[in-house]
Order: structure tokens, then C-alpha cells, then sequence
């Protein structure tokens, strides 16, 4: 696995970051009070997890006035949707397991 | 990896094997040869034909990829549709002899309908995250 998918799923492994970013994702744009409201943990904590899917990428924030507004990026999880890179993996490890058959057949 | 047409894209690897062309033929469309370096499958190499290519990486996981044959040129060249999940593709085997064995090369060209909205939809993007977490899954066997 790339590391930048090792990010993602790090990133999305704690379900309340990943409950953050699915309603970022089917809602829009949301301040950090609209999303503390339903998160079910307090405001420092939801603006901790946003920072984490900040530094990911996941997330964009934007200021205005005094409240900052935070929306899902979702080419973010180009490394996980792009499915030529998981098909390269998959067929360079089939080419080796090719190889080997090869070698066998000699014997 | 490049673009060829509006949402196609491919995927090619290339490799210098030190085997004469018609052993990589016979490991590439003998059904107990595939099974052992690809695949559990029932391919036959006539054009048409329509198999599948199975496996359980999991016990609880089972991956079936549906095929159907689209050229057989002994020792050349082969090649078969494959469909799995949200992706329709066409697999392309190419062996060219070269003075100390053979230059396999595999194409696998493909569009996915929903390429474009993954971007623009964010419910079409997620539902296609999951299904691809799903894919990056199986490949850890």
C-alpha cells in the first residue's frame, strides 16, 4: 500500500472522524458548531479530529467573521479511487507469481 | 498508465521473461496453469467463450471476475474482457520473441461510468470510496 493511502486510512480508521467527514461529504459546508452539535463529543475534540483531516487533505477550512466553515475535499481519495494504481499492484505481484510458475515448469 | 479517450484509461506492465513464447502461451490459457499464478477459472481459448476467474481471499470473500474471450492468436497475442465490480475492462496479452525469450506485455484498458461524478457527486464519491476500500481489501492476501 502507497503511503498515501496509508494516511487515508489512518485517518478514517477513528469512527468519529470518519462519521465527521461522511456528513461533510452529504451535507456540505458546516461550521464547527453545526458539526459539534450532532458529533456527540465536545467542540475541542471535533476540532481536533478536523485537523487531522485537514493535515490529510480530506478537509478544507474556510474563515468568515469569526467562525470558520470546514468542507470535504474528495479528490482527496483519488490514491483509494484510482483504479489503474490498485490494478498495476495487482498485476506486477500476478507477473511474479507468473515468473515462478515458469521456473517450475522447467523442472 | 495513460488516457485514451475521454474517461479511458489503461494500465500496462511489461516485462522480459527468459522463456520461449510458447510456454508463457501455455501458462497463459491452460485452466490449471492460470489457476496457479492468476486465478481459479474455466477460460477456454476460443474466442467467445465466456468464463470466470475466482478467488477467495477470505474465507467470508469471494471475487469473481466475469470474462469473455476476444482474440486468440496462438503464442501472440490474447486477450478477453474483464468485468468486476463497477469496472468493464479488456485485458490484452502481447508476447514478441526476443533473442533470450520472450517481451510480455499486458494491457488492461477500462471506463468506469461513474469515473466522472466520483469527483463531482459527494454521495457518488463516497459509495465509490467504499467499494474501492473493498477492492485495496482484497488485494492484501
Amino acid at each position: 500500500m502507497t503511503n498515501a493511502q496509508d494516511v487515508l486510512f489512518r485517518t478514517l480508521a477513528d469512527p468519529t472522524r470518519r462519521a465527521l467527514f461522511e456528513r461533510l461529504c452529504r451535507e456540505g459546508e458546516k461550521t464547527v458548531g453545526a458539526l459539534t452539535a450532532r458529533a456527540g463529543v465536545s467542540q475541542p475534540a471535533v476540532s481536533k479530529h478536523l485537523g487531522v483531516l485537514k493535515q490529510a487533505g480530506l478537509v478544507r477550512d474556510r474563515h468568515e467573521g469569526r467562525q470558520t466553515h470546514y468542507s470535504a475535499q474528495l479528490g482527496a481519495l483519488a490514491p483509494l479511487i484510482d483504479w489503474t494504481s490498485q490494478m498495476a499492484g495487482f498485476w506486477q505481484s500476478r507477473f511474479d507469481h507468473l515468473e515462478d510458475l515458469l521456473k517450475r515448469m522447467d523442472q | 498508465m495513460s488516457g485514451t479517450a475521454a474517461g479511458m484509461r489503461s494500465v500496462v506492465v511489461e516485462r522480459e521473461i527468459p522463456h520461449p513464447p510458447d510456454k508463457i502461451w501455455r501458462a497463459l490459457t491452460q485452466p490449471h496453469l492460470i489457476e496457479e499464478w492468476l486465478m481459479r477459472n474455466d477460460f477456454e481459448p476460443i474466442v467467445g467463450h465466456r468464463f470466470n476467474l475466482r478467488r477467495n481471499p477470505k474465507p467470508d470473500l469471494n471475487i469473481v471476475v466475469d470474462c469473455r474471450v476476444l482474440v486468440v492468436e496462438p503464442n501472440k497475442t490474447l486477450s478477453y474482457t474483464w468485468t468486476a465490480y463497477d469496472l468493464k475492462s479488456v485485458v490484452t496479452w502481447t508476447l514478441t520473441p526476443t533473442s533470450t525469450g520472450t517481451r510480455l506485455r499486458m494491457e488492461q484498458s477500462g471506463f468506469r461510468p461513474d469515473q466522472k461524478q466520483a469527483y463531482g457527486g459527494a454521495s457518488a464519491g463516497w459509495r465509490q470510496f467504499l467499494a474501492n476500500l473493498e477492492q485495496v481489501l482484497t488485494r492484501i492476501d
